[in-house]
């Protein structure tokens, strides 16, 4: 079996697995196992590794301060810096902050993204050309999963409140404005599978990406989308207790679990696969999300020429002094009128 | 050595992913494609590990014993020690965002030079002896054994990077592969492992005080023939004062602008400028190479070179520092010098004694770039130009990767260009070429060795290409650039792809449009080349 083969059919694979494992559980009446124990379990291993690897990263000190200066820097006063260059390239921390803010909420990064091409001459190949298109698809492929990702997220907090609070409401209400099918669709669930399988298709079939994928890209994704469609086939097809969950889900919160009768098989699937993916986040890629908040290249200003940063692990180097060069060529730099330290 | 590919040979690229996967597809050390082995003497010289004579078309590259254990103690100890690589290692998603951004992927068509597959050689070692999932799935996890053939692949592909950084700039975390290549190339210097063009390089600069090795008293040959050159050309006497004590500036340039042309003619254009202002400057036999080639190997061999800036403008007692046009030298003293070495009391805050402006971009650095220094100039209104001698030109701008992505100069030397040539004579390259996202010289960061011509002029294609583009649509003729290294690599590669385009330092332009009260009538540029009006003259005098 080629790379490829091994590193996309073991994830899928063990995602079937994982709702097989669930599915089985259920069956055998382990409900408590996979309503409670699991749950909480996961939460724990999510928050602690989390913690843990923030706390690694940091340990390990910023000896330079690099940003990548993606535009022009503040020098003179009158060399003009727009908006945009303040943020590209920003002055202090403040304007730091906002370069993050720009990265982390909207791409900034990825929506510079580009595509090249050789364009190939046939006749004088050595006038083949290269092009550099504009290529914003991954921009709002990962821009369209994200938001919807973190809607989703925040519409299940109904679950886990009594009384849900007002915004929750609010938000499941503007995610449901279109109204074509009972219930009501949120359009946010059908647009992070939607997204999701766009992340998935050009990572399988855009032939550069294929050759670098590793199983632990295709793991997240499969997972992921799996978790959508057990919960948009719980909402819409297979109906579970709804009361029943939320009971469930409250309990969870107030830690006072209890296990209702009567919840479909599906919902234990998709509750199984969310708890994977809690256990999962911390030691995955998964940790771009808190990653990026430690980058260097992006949290940092582009203020060295006026702002000294210290490395706590300075240390001091051998190099030779200008007497060494003096010592070694004084004749001939006096000869040749080179003002010296020492004339003999 | 092989020969070179003619270019409609070079540019039928394959970019089709290889069958095999990648971990199981050996790196063929490929002529043409690398730098050879570092002599001996030169590691000796800068007291490297393991100097010994080897090749890198061996199948032995004699390490030392126990190189595993060394290379991974290395990783782990600069995992410590910089939080740059944990999180880099870390946090890629492999999203792809990079892949045909970096020149050497577009130029090769190698998977391998696609950064995020740079990062993964790297990266699946760390997986395998760092990382839970890795020791117990291994290759499943993305993880790899570290063998000799990983060591030889690092070797291929790390010097196959010119840490450009133009794949950080699109990266939605800004991983920066520049950074991984360093301490990549560190790893493999601690066990022996290093390119001879660098190697000789920094050795030289660290013994002599400059890269070409050339003495004390060379330097001042070169410097008073250039001071001659604009005597004749201009009949003005530029002196260029050498180790004065008690100068205002002390003024650092790359060697490459005192060495070789075309980077000689920018420094007759500084000289010329400087004696314009009759500025209180020096400069120095000992900080006489602002070019940093050890920071191409290592961040230590770095600050070892740098160290003769500052101690010499402590020694010379001078107030402040002026840099010349070169791009790693200033990567290197933006996001090193203050840090290596401050607090810097023994210098003053940077005020042009000719406008009276204060650097305040520059006031704990103490150095200012020569494109603010003369962009602060023209702003005021002190330099007398005649842009129409500068119409035989027709410009593009090339940012070098150093300036723009590890430091965001941009606006200063476009600034000076407009007020050194006559209008309409700048052109810009594509948007997407320029700026944040310029392309590569393909030769930087100690790999322009004539060994390896062909991965140059690949690497140099996509900066070439655009060149093309610009020369053919507009008749630009001539390659406008701040950096030594692009001065001394881009003839070359020009002269490959588009052989019609010369290479210009922006003080040469300003040099050559300065107009003195007392100058001798212009008929010719700093190169002897005649301006517009002066062609006929020229013909009939050959003629005669």
């Amino acid at each position: 079996m080629d790379f490829f083969k091994r590193h996309f059919l073991v994830p899928l694979i063990a995602v079937l697995g994982l709702i097989a494992i669930a599915y089985v559980g259920v069956a055998a009446n382990l409900q408590f196992v996979f309503g409670v124990v699991i749950p909480y379990l996961a939460v724990l291993i999510f928050f602690e590794g989390l913690i843990y690897r923030a706390i690694s990263w940091a340990r390990s000190p910023v000896p330079f301060k690099i940003p990548s200066t993606c535009a022009q820097v503040k020098s003179l006063p009158w060399i003009k810096r727009d908006l945009g260059d303040r943020l590209d390239n920003p002055e202090n921390k403040w304007w730091a902050m906002g370069r993050m803010a720009l990265e982390i909420l909207a791409f900034r990064s990825l929506f510079r993204n580009t595509r090249t091409t050789l364009l190939r001459d046939q006749e004088k190949p050595e006038d083949s050309r290269l092009v550099h298109w504009s290529y914003k698809w991954l921009w709002l492929g990962a821009l369209a999963f994200h938001y919807a990702f973190l809607i989703v997220i925040l519409r299940h907090i109904r679950f886990f409140t009594q009384p849900v609070p007002q915004w929750v409401t609010a938000l499941a209400e503007v995610d449901g404005f279109v109204q074509f099918y009972i219930p009501t669709v949120y359009i946010t669930g059908v647009l992070m599978v939607l997204a999701l399988l766009y992340l998935l298709a050009r990572r399988i079939y855009t032939p550069n990406l294929r050759y670098i994928s590793l199983a632990a890209d295709y793991f997240p994704l499969l997972l992921i989308i799996s978790i959508g469609i057990t919960g948009i086939l719980m909402r819409y097809f297979y109906k579970v207790d709804i009361a029943a969950v939320k009971q469930l889900a409250v309990g969870l919160a107030t830690l006072k679990p209890v296990v209702p009768a009567g919840i479909g098989s599906i919902f234990y699937v998709h509750l199984f696969l969310v708890c994977v993916l809690f256990a999962y986040f911390p030691f995955s890629k998964l940790m771009h999300a808190p990653g990026v908040f430690f980058s260097p290249t992006r949290n940092l200003p582009g203020d060295n020429r006026w702002n000294l940063h210290v490395n706590p692990w300075n240390y001091p180097v051998k190099f030779h002094d200008y007497m060494h060069q003096e010592d070694e060529y004084r004749e001939a730099m006096i000869e040749a009128g080179i003002p010296v330290e020492k004339e003999k | 050595m092989a020969k070179l590919p003619t270019p409609a040979e070079l540019i039928q690229i394959n970019y089709q992913m290889p069958s095999k996967g990648w971990m199981d597809l050996k790196a063929e050390m490929r002529p043409g494609y690398y730098v050879n082995a570092a002599a001996p003497k030169w590691m000796q010289m800068i007291d490297y590990p393991f100097p010994r004579a080897w090749n890198v078309a061996d199948e032995d590259w004699q390490l030392p014993e126990d190189w595993k254990e060394r290379v991974l103690q290395g990783m782990e100890d600069r995992l410590q020690r910089f939080r740059s690589l944990k999180l880099f290692f870390d946090i890629c998603v492999r999203c792809g965002a990079c892949a045909d951004k970096c020149h050497f992927f577009l130029g090769t068509g190698d998977p391998k030079n696609m950064p995020v597959l740079r990062a993964e050689l790297l990266r699946s070692v760390y997986r395998r002896y760092f990382k839970t999932a890795g020791k117990l799935l291994g290759e499943l996890a993305g993880a790899r054994d570290l063998t000799d053939d990983v060591i030889k692949e690092w070797f291929y592909y790390l010097y196959q990077c010119t840490i450009c950084r133009r794949c950080s700039v699109f990266c939605p975390y800004g991983i920066d592969m520049a950074e991984m290549t360093i301490l990549g190339r560190e790893l493999l210097a601690s066990v022996g492992i290093n390119i001879d063009w660098a190697l000789a390089s920094v050795a030289q600069c660290y013994d002599k005080g400059s890269h070409i090795g050339a003495t004390p008293q060379a330097f001042k040959d070169m410097v008073d023939f250039l001071a001659e050159e604009n005597e004749r050309i201009t009949g003005i006497t530029t002196p260029c004062p050498v180790n004065r004590k008690g100068a205002e500036i002390l003024f650092v340039v790359p060697s490459g602008d005192y060495f070789a042309d075309p980077g000689s003619y920018t420094f007759m254009g500084y000289l010329l400028l400087f004696k314009y202002l009759d500025l209180d400057f020096t400069m120095s036999t000992y900080a006489a190479e602002g070019g940093n080639f050890g920071w191409f190997i290592s961040h230590e061999m770095g600050k070892r070179l740098n160290a003769k800036i500052y101690e010499e403008a402590k020694r010379l007692k001078v107030k402040w520092i002026l840099g010349g046009e070169c791009g790693h030298m200033w990567r290197v003293c933006n996001q090193y010098m203050p840090t290596w070495w401050g607090p810097i009391d023994f210098l003053e805050e940077p005020v042009s004694p000719i406008t009276g402006t204060k650097f305040e971009n520059a006031k704990v650095h103490k150095m200012v770039h020569i494109s603010e220094f003369t962009a602060d100039l023209f702003k005021h209104g002190k330099l007398k130009v005649d842009p129409q001698r500068n119409a035989h030109i027709k410009l593009t701008f090339h940012d070098s990767c150093n300036t723009s992505r590890g430091m965001g100069i941009f606006e200063e030397p476009r600034y000076i260009i407009n007020q050194v040539l006559p209008e309409g004579h700048f052109f810009e390259m594509p948007p997407n070429t320029i700026r944040e996202k310029t392309f590569c010289c393909g030769s930087s960061s100690g790999i322009n060795a004539n060994e390896n011509m062909d991965i140059r002029m690949l690497g140099g294609l996509p900066r070439a290409n655009a060149v093309k583009y610009v020369h053919e649509k507009y008749g630009v003729n001539h390659l406008g650039c701040i950096c030594a290294l692009d001065r001394a690599t881009l003839p070359t590669l020009l002269q490959y792809w588009v052989p019609e385009v010369e290479i210009t330092g922006i003080t040469e332009l300003v040099g050559n449009a300065l107009v003195f009260d007392d100058e001798i009538e212009r008929t010719t540029d700093l190169r002897d080349r005649p301006l517009a009006g002066f062609e006929e003259a020229d013909e009939e005098e050959g003629a005669e």
